[in-house]
């Protein structure tokens, strides 16, 4: 008896924080179905007609969401390329300042947003770089590198060694041995650190408010916005990027679990 | 870039047939040289990892190294394919000849010496790919493309193994769920698929249980007539079961004033295995074949 109420209980705590976990989540879906253009509670009546033209009934917010796609896709490519060769230097190499390269990796991730906000767009102004698109990239590059090189590292770390001796062994130059040997054994790391890279730059706020001058993004747009209240269309984009990431996320673990056969 | 200096240096090594011809010039008859090391040190940093070894290697022998750990036998083994220079800090004095050539000349590439002289490692290391990409992947580098051909010399190598009757039917399953005996007979099929003239072997059998030790024992008395082979052992019943030749490795401490000790590997004894084990010359030899000392 006193079995069946204890678990019975522990579902519904699990049941309790999964709500918990995509509530918000679900209210965008919910509303991006939503007929008027005013958020009322409960939602009334159903439909797709902001999934289709009424999508660019904004151009300002269309702009905001190209700026932002362009943005995380530079983002993470250019995080990915140098976290990359940062995580194999951390993970493979023994060298004078290596405690201390450790280190710069994780304060640069655990620092606060706000404080490379301000050091970054301080280090634009002294320079007098124009703030824009560019700025906001090398921003994001920044705070996206550090992700990737310690997710990489790790993976380095488990790396057996003289399997990249035996590719050299059998006649493979430094650059074929990491791109048929290397490569692929570290990969689930890099696709990792780049899916983290991809999340941390679309959604990122404090530090693009600071360097984007007067380039908007997806976030920046909605918070300009919300003043007035959201319009759907933000609903719509916000649930595409949702179903974009679970796509991806069930992507990359259906690739995993095929890597490690 | 890599390929000019590839073909380059290819020219340069030797090809064992054309040695032959000059056999009638080596001072024992029908013995060839393969390396002739002479006075190797190799220092890691400051550290001398051994010191003033020489030696010479003899084609289509298995040539021992035995020792106590940290006796250098690993370090002038991956002197042999110039392994250690992928180690940053390692640097190397003296001088290694290969057929004639200097090894480490100023034109003689790495990659054509490896290539060349084959190595297969203490741990059983497969590629996380197939059977038939593990053998392959060597062969492929080395630009051979067209499938008929690679087929046979897959099948050719995992013959050579002893390994094509227990693998045949799943070539294309992961070369990583093969026991530890048979990744090891995949390892050397993959060496063997680059068709090299020397395979070099770091304690091949370590990891093994003593039926698989026995299989890749008989495996290279197999191969032994195509290829010369170096052996790194801990287990001198192994030295002298396969092995026609053997050098003994110790390490030598030097208890400097001030208390700075320095510990370096030296060659102690090389000749014949029968030799070493049954008419040792240096006390230290007999002390370690006889099993006084670890």
């Amino acid at each position: 008896m006193n079995g069946v109420v204890g678990r019975v209980a522990w579902k519904v705590v699990i049941a309790a924080i999964v709500v918990y976990l995509l509530a918000p989540t679900l209210v965008v879906v919910l509303f991006s179905f939503y007929p008027s253009a005013y958020l009322k509670f409960p939602p009334q009546g159903f439909t797709l007609k902001w999934y289709g033209p009424h999508l660019l009934d904004y151009p300002s917010l269309t702009t905001a969401m190209e700026n932002s796609l362009i943005v995380a896709f530079a983002a993470t490519v250019g995080s990915v390329v140098l976290g990359t060769l940062v995580g194999l230097a951390l993970g493979k190499y023994r060298f004078r300042g290596l405690g201390t390269a450790n280190l710069v990796q994780f304060a640069a991730i655990s620092a606060p947003d706000i404080v490379l906000a301000s050091s970054l767009l301080a280090f634009f102004v002294t320079l007098r770089v124009p703030l824009g698109l560019p700025t906001i990239i090398v921003a994001h590059i920044m705070f996206c590198l550090s992700f990737v090189a310690v997710t990489v590292r790790a993976r380095v770390l488990t790396l057996d060694r003289s399997l990249e001796e035996a590719a050299r062994d059998l006649g493979a130059g430094p650059w074929a041995t990491f791109r048929l040997v290397t490569l692929p054994l570290i990969f689930p790391g890099v696709l990792a650190g780049a899916l983290l890279a991809f999340a941390i730059s679309i959604d990122d706020f404090v530090v693009t408010s600071f360097v984007s001058g007067s380039t908007q993004t997806f976030p920046l747009w909605i918070w300009s916005a919300t003043r007035n209240g959201l319009p759907p269309q933000v609903d719509v984009l916000g649930t595409l990027i949702f179903v974009g990431g679970l796509l991806i996320a069930g992507g990359s673990a259906l690739f995993g679990r095929r890597g490690t056969r | 870039m890599e390929q000019q200096e590839r073909d380059g240096v290819t020219t340069r090594l030797p090809e064992p047939a054309a040695l032959a011809d000059t056999s009638a010039e080596v001072p024992e008859k029908h013995l060839v040289p393969v390396f002739d090391a002479k006075s190797v040190s190799i220092f890691y940093g400051s550290f001398r990892a051994v010191t003033d070894v020489s030696l010479t290697i003899y084609e289509h022998e298995i040539t021992a190294f035995i020792g106590s750990s940290g006796s250098g036998k690993s370090t002038v083994l991956r002197a042999f394919n110039r392994m250690n220079d992928l180690v940053p800090i390692a640097h190397m004095d003296g001088e290694i000849d290969y057929r004639g050539v200097s090894l480490y000349g100023p034109d003689v590439s790495p990659v054509a010496v490896r290539r060349r002289i084959g190595m297969v490692f203490q741990k059983p290391n497969p590629f996380p790919k197939s059977i038939y990409e593990n053998v392959a992947y060597g062969p492929r580098i080395n630009g051979i493309r067209k499938k008929s051909h690679l087929d046979e010399i897959v099948e050719s190598s995992l013959q050579k193994a002893a390994l094509w009757d227990e693998v045949k039917d799943r070539l294309n399953k992961s070369g990583l769920g093969l026991s530890g005996g048979q990744a090891q007979r995949l390892c050397i099929a993959r060496t063997l698929a680059v068709e090299p003239d020397v395979v070099l072997m770091d304690e091949p059998c370590s990891a093994l249980d003593p039926i698989a030790t026995g299989r890749i024992e008989d495996l290279m008395h197999e191969i032994k007539s195509q290829y010369t082979i170096v052996i790194v052992t801990h287990n001198m019943q192994q030295a002298t079961r396969v092995s026609d030749r053997t050098a003994f490795f110790s390490v030598l401490r030097n208890e400097k004033p001030g208390g700075n000790d320095t510990r370096t590997g030296v060659l102690v004894e090389y000749g014949t295995t029968q030799q070493i084990f049954e008419d040792p010359h240096d006390s230290r030899t007999q002390a370690y074949v006889t099993g006084r000392i670890g």
